[in-house]
């Protein structure tokens, strides 16, 4: 999968995932008809737009075995959301498949220990999104992934647990407190000393990277897959 | 001759807060000290809580304590059948009351019937929630709060800032000069033992004087029709055994069964709350003072509120009625860690304010329809959550029930969104637009304005139109 933040944003993001899974030896296909997971309109408190967008998607992916999705968000909306967003539908079943097939891109390559074998990096700090943390229960795989990556150090930052302030709709209702919260995420990156700061979700790293050029807090954002798949 | 209240107000959010909920946000993000205020309180919570799951297995006790809590919302009638029965049978009074109202009614008619001028009061937010303060002192009354917090809060005339810790957004600075105020002196000490001492002195007198005192319900043990009530003071206990009338108000969602399950609920209150592994007071009290005994109340009277609570059973908001009212999920909320409780307008704030207020006032009331939205629903209130509750799926469902403004303005967006995403083709137009849209505004590597509802996201950070973004 994808994802839309990545069509819209960071092509790139999709495409170093495809690298780095072809690296492994994975067989890959990126179904050209996708769209998006539906979290936008689920998380605003419109499920039947949101089921709508979400429909497709799984009758896109119906032919997988497995659907590797480059963000902890959009992976946390199918497995978790999805079986409450399809409650009752007459494809519940569909619904609950996919959300059994969908993994995370760094959990997949711990699932089947897989190496994409990436270039040399430096030193960076990882921000845990709360989607990968607390929906998916996980934040040892891309500390796992990035451990194989030659010559990277992974700084850890303080309150590295904590909510970097995006949450979709939030950061347009409420745009000063999602700021104040972006602010003190890139803050305790900056302070590990690192340049960079690496995440599996896009949409944190939109949020940090824009928040931390409006304030001119010196840190860089990439997503994992851009390391993993270099 | 029953009390006329000056007007109704069956809402649970403060009728007297101002502005939008965005800007009471901006107001205490301005506030200087107030985030440092939070922050000490968090961090020291979330330390503690570390200790709890380390030395005391914490995660296993909130397995036992969920499954206790929704037993007794699935029996909630019958339990509450027998708590009343039992309560009766000890000799004290049960009130049912369906709303703020008819709660407030029964204890001014009650205060004014007995002749009280002076009421104590102990901690309680089921008071908070039917506004009881406001609707004494318009029956005349002189209320006084005993617990250190909700004094500060009185004497600040601000609303409690967290469910336990109302006054936790003041630092001892502030605590202190609202002391010297009250006192009419500057001799007030500014340390932390010199305050309590202080305020000890300044509430016993006030004790002497009150024919009644109200408290709050932690649990209510059907089996034996006991009220529990859990505090570090002792300000309760004064309360509930000093004046000659004790008058308990409890949400019907505090019945539990029996002396089992009431046990690892008292044990675990603590335990989320303040990170304590008991609590300095539990009061156990079961009926008013009996023939034979030298202390206790003469009288014991146990205001059961409904208030939406009842309707919730069966409803996709059930789980909310486990809640023991700790306040572990405000603590470990980053947005109530920034703007603290008052900024939510409602005397429950944090994640399970921004439900329960919704929820329990109706999906469209002004005072709390645009709540369940202040969230990230970064999860980690249902991590914090002692009874399981799944708090941000709940905010979910109240969003979709929502009728606030913010969401039906970008209803027509997200019918459009959903036309255009559910095909590939048309999917793929509308990225074509927006990337071409970055392309057009980008400088260096960023958009610094975005249009529409885009203004929100750029009021306060840029986007980058590059990828990786440049610094």
């Amino acid at each position: 999968m994808r994802t839309c933040l990545s069509d819209a944003i960071a092509p790139k993001v999709w495409k170093a995932t495809r690298r780095a899974l072809e690296r492994a030896g994975v067989d890959v296909k990126v179904p050209r008809g996708q769209t998006c997971c539906g979290q936008p309109a689920w998380t605003a408190g419109h499920p039947d737009q949101a089921r709508a967008v979400a429909r497709h998607t799984i009758k896109v992916f119906a032919g997988s075995d497995e659907v590797v999705v480059p963000s902890g968000s959009c992976a946390g909306m199918v497995i978790h959301a999805y079986p409450e967003l399809f409650a009752g539908q007459p494809d519940e079943e569909d619904a609950l498949d996919l959300a059994l097939r969908t993994i995370e891109f760094t959990q997949f390559l711990a699932k089947h220990d897989l190496d994409p074998r990436a270039r040399a990096c430096g030193a960076l700090t990882v921000h845990d999104s709360c989607h990968m943390l607390r929906v998916l229960d996980e934040n040892e795989s891309p500390r796992d992934a990035l451990a194989k990556v030659p010559g990277c150090e992974v700084r850890e930052m303080a309150h590295a647990d904590q909510c970097c302030g995006f949450g979709g709709v939030f950061a347009l209702n409420f745009p000063e407190l999602s700021g104040r919260l972006g602010e003190q995420k890139a803050q305790a990156a900056a302070a590990t000393g690192v340049s960079e700061v690496v995440s599996c979700d896009l949409g944190c790293l939109m949020h940090i990277a824009g928040r931390a050029h409006r304030t001119g807090i010196p840190i860089r954002a990439r997503h994992i897959s851009e390391v993993l798949g270099s | 001759m029953s009390t006329r209240r000056r007007r109704r107000n069956p809402g649970v959010a403060y009728p007297d807060v101002t502005g939008t909920l965005r800007d009471r946000t901006v107001d205490a993000l301005r506030d200087p000290t107030l985030a440092d205020n939070l922050r000490t309180a968090g961090d020291s919570w979330g330390a503690g809580r570390e200790v709890m799951k380390r030395d005391f297995g914490f995660d296993e006790m909130r397995d036992r304590a969920r499954d206790i809590r929704r037993s007794n919302i699935r029996n909630m009638p019958a339990l509450l059948a027998e708590l009343q029965s039992n309560v009766r049978a000890n000799g004290g009074v049960v009130v049912r009351a369906a709303d703020a109202d008819e709660a407030c009614r029964y204890i001014t008619d009650l205060a004014r019937a007995r002749g009280a001028r002076v009421v104590a009061k102990s901690k309680s937010m089921a008071t908070e929630e039917i506004n009881l303060n406001e609707a004494m002192e318009h029956a005349g009354l002189e209320v006084v709060e005993t617990d250190l917090g909700e004094w500060i809060i009185q004497l600040a005339n601000e609303h409690p800032s967290h469910i336990i810790a109302p006054a936790v957004h003041l630092n001892r600075n502030q605590v202190a000069a609202l002391f010297r105020e009250e006192a009419g002196t500057d001799d007030v000490p500014t340390d932390r033992e010199g305050l309590v001492a202080h305020a000890r002195v300044r509430l016993r007198e006030k004790f002497a004087q009150a024919e009644i005192g109200i408290s709050g319900v932690n649990l209510g043990v059907a089996s034996t029709g006991t009220v529990c009530i859990v505090e570090n003071e002792g300000n309760a206990r004064l309360v509930t055994s000093q004046p000659r009338i004790h008058v308990a108000v409890m949400g019907m969602e505090r019945v539990i069964a029996d002396w089992d399950e009431a046990a690892h609920i008292l044990q675990v209150l603590p335990m989320a709350a303040i990170s304590q592994d008991a609590a300095n007071y539990v009061s156990l009290i079961t009926g008013p003072r009996r023939e034979g005994e030298t202390d206790g109340p003469e009288e014991f009277h146990l205001v059961i509120i409904d208030g939406g609570r009842g309707a919730l059973r069966g409803s996709e908001f059930e789980e909310v009625l486990s809640c023991i009212r700790c306040g572990a999920c405000l603590y470990s909320c980053p947005m109530w860690q920034n703007v603290g409780g008052q900024a939510y307008g409602s005397p429950y704030s944090g994640p399970i304010g921004a439900i329960i207020t919704p929820v329990l006032e109706g999906p469209s009331s002004p005072g709390s329809r645009d709540l369940p939205f202040m969230s990230t629903l970064c999860g980690a209130c249902g991590d914090a959550c002692p009874v399981g509750i799944p708090l941000p799926d709940l905010l979910v469902r109240a969003r979709a029930r929502s009728s606030s403004p913010a969401k039906r303005k970008a209803g027509l967006a997200f019918r459009v969104w959903s036309l255009l995403w559910r095909r590939g083709v048309t999917y793929r137009l509308t990225m074509i637009g927006w990337r071409l849209g970055l392309r057009i505004r980008g400088r260096g590597g960023w958009v610094h304005r975005l249009p529409g509802p885009g203004s929100g996201w750029s009021k306060v950070r840029d986007m980058p139109s590059k990828w990786p973004p440049r610094r």
